[in-house]
């Protein structure tokens, strides 16, 4: 009674992961650090796809495109949390809700 | 196709890109190692190194695929990176007087530029989902800095952290969609994609795959319903990034689009003429009405390309070559005027720092007559009055959409063409009939010169470049087909 895990159960946990993340981005009304993971959660959705596919269609380029967004993911979360610091040095604070000057 | 990467000059067509990128990270050790009040010496060097880049793309003679697949050089790139370039060069021109006041007077800001404008050159001759990604998170995270980079500057930082969070929520977007055409279709390269759509059919999960692909692409040209961050990341950001914002990532996004559409999923256009019709039709209408209750001239701008891209999207709907072609002519047009449109902005300075508002303009025209007669034929330019270039420009996306009968469209854009002019005239009643509230700064000799030659190009389009242009659009256009 073994259960086979199949392409399909890999592209559901990803589609959930990825639907997790972008809810994250828009839902979440604390703060701006659960902003960053959430777009960290949409890109290991995205790599799991990625990897997934790479192994059912039995073809390399998709590990090279995982490694790669891998990469820019650091890059990303480098500059997303630089931002974030002069943003918190130049309001004290990094609540969602206070990043409203603008609006119009 | 394949070239051997151990030859030196079989590389010929990635020397734009290869001179960009090693001159790049010389001007950043070069302004590591300068004095700091000597940085404009960076930002000079900057646009001679893009002035050489634009002139080794428009002397390469021959197309070619690079670097298995990953790369091409085709006309139609060529076009768009000497938009790119073109945009990317005038807008630091623009950022170098009152550098230090608008906060980009640090040397990282000109590297950050062109480094930015390597991604743009990349996406533009993107042949490959994983260059296409590359490229366009180069010219990201580039962006994200130099809507940051006045770092004391509170709105200067939300706007950063604004563009950040939308901008990594569309690439995410748009690799879930590149994660699903590859998946269903087995590649990632462009030229196999299409041929494994013409051989296995549309099937749901690449539709799905497209779809999120294309929304990725929206967010970076503003198209509605993904414009939110375009107002408040212009308005926040200063006015010479903003410059830079509204031009060249514009053309180059744009560029990926229409590569995207007419060179990967040509054998599903019914699917994806759908998506970008409505793209067209929200952003036209969307702008016109959002922009009329606007102050601020940034925000206005911001309103102003969203529609701009919705009207560049009608060429693209027809998905004929022809479309393609007025899309092309359409960029080139809406970079002159935005150049236009900052330059005169940049020059009109009062007081308390650079007018922000309409009202700030009030008799412009009385104490600057130069800078209110060019803002007042970019605006007419803008409206697309004939014989204007922006009518031009109109006019042959226009012509596309009707020749793909496209009717609705068609008569929607021209009523929301109609609807913009309130807001374009308005500037132009507030410069030439408004009481003068304020004296203005005296305007750098650069600024005049850049005044000068758009509005120049703006008037006499018909008769000077128009049909060199149109010649270019034209071959550009026919190496996709």
């Amino acid at each position: 009674m073994g259960l086979d895990i199949g392409l399909g159960h890999y592209l559901t946990v990803a589609a959930i992961l990825f639907t997790l993340g972008v809810f994250g981005i828009f839902l979440n009304r604390k703060n701006i650090i659960v902003i960053l993971m959430s777009v960290e959660l949409i890109l290991l959705a995205v790599n799991l796809n990625f990897v997934a596919f790479s192994a059912h269609l039995n073809d390399l380029q998709g590990q090279v495109f995982a490694l790669m967004i891998l990469t820019v993911a650091a890059a990303e979360a480098a500059i997303g949390l630089a931002i974030l610091v002069i943003f918190y040095r130049n309001r004290g604070t990094i609540a969602v809700e206070d990043v409203n000057t603008m609006k119009g | 196709m394949n070239s051997d990467v151990t030859d030196f000059a079989s590389l010929a067509p990635a020397y734009p890109e290869m001179i960009l990128a090693i001159g790049a990270v010389v001007l950043l050790m070069l302004g590591v190692g300068i004095n700091k009040e000597r940085s404009a010496l960076v930002s000079w060097l900057a646009i001679v190194l893009l002035a050489v880049v634009g002139l080794v793309v428009i002397l390469q003679p021959t197309d070619a695929v690079l670097f298995n697949g990953l790369f091409i050089s085709d006309a139609f790139a060529r076009y768009m990176k000497v938009l790119v370039i073109g945009g990317a060069g005038l807008a630091l021109i623009l950022s170098m007087s009152n550098a230090v006041e608008n906060g980009v007077h640090k040397f990282e800001y000109s590297v950050l530029a062109l480094l930015a404008t390597l991604g743009m050159m990349i996406m533009v001759s993107a042949h490959d989902l994983m260059s296409l990604y590359v490229g366009l998170e180069l010219q990201s995270l580039a962006l994200y800095v130099m809507a940051a980079i006045k770092r004391d500057d509170s709105r200067a930082s939300e706007a950063g952290l604004k563009y950040f969070v939308l901008g990594a929520l569309s690439s995410g977007m748009l690799l879930y969609g590149a994660s699903l055409v590859y998946g269903f279709t087995g590649h990632t390269n462009l030229a196999e994609i299409v041929v494994a759509i013409s051989n296995e059919g549309r099937s749901i999960g690449l539709i799905f795959g497209v779809v999120f692909l294309l929304a990725g692409v929206a967010f970076k040209i503003s198209a509605v319903p993904f414009h939110m961050w375009t107002p408040d990341v212009y308005e926040g950001a200063p006015t010479p990034v903003t410059a830079f914002f509204a031009m060249a990532p514009k053309v180059a996004a744009m560029t990926l689009m229409i590569r995207l559409t007419m060179d990967s999923f040509a054998p599903i256009t019914r699917d994806w003429q759908q998506i970008i019709i409505f793209l067209s039709i929200a952003s036209m209408v969307l702008a016109a009405f959002a922009a009329i209750g606007q102050r601020s001239l940034k925000r206005l701008i911001a309103y102003s390309s969203i529609g701009h891209v919705g009207f560049a999207l009608v060429g693209l709907s027809s998905g004929t070559q022809v479309g393609v072609e007025g899309v092309a002519i359409y960029m080139a047009i809406y970079v002159t005027m935005t150049v236009g449109f900052f330059a005169c902005l940049l020059s009109l300075r009062t007081a308390n720092g650079y007018v922000e508002s309409i009202e700030d303009l009030a008799g412009a025209a009385q104490r600057r007559p130069f800078v209110a007669a060019i803002m007042a034929i970019v605006m007419f330019s803008l409206i697309g009055l004939p014989p204007l270039a922006g009518f031009f420009a109109k006019w042959h996306v226009f012509v596309a959409a009707i020749e793909a009968h496209l009717y609705l469209l068609s008569v929607i854009g021209v009523l929301a063409s109609a609807v913009s002019a309130f807001y374009y005239l308005r500037i132009i009643k507030v410069m030439y009939f408004d009481e003068p509230m304020h004296e203005f700064a005296a305007v750098p000799a650069e600024l005049n010169v850049i005044m000068a030659v758009s509005g120049f190009l703006v008037v006499a389009y018909y008769f000077v470049v128009g049909s060199p242009l149109a010649n270019l659009a034209h071959t550009a256009a026919g190496s996709l087909f």
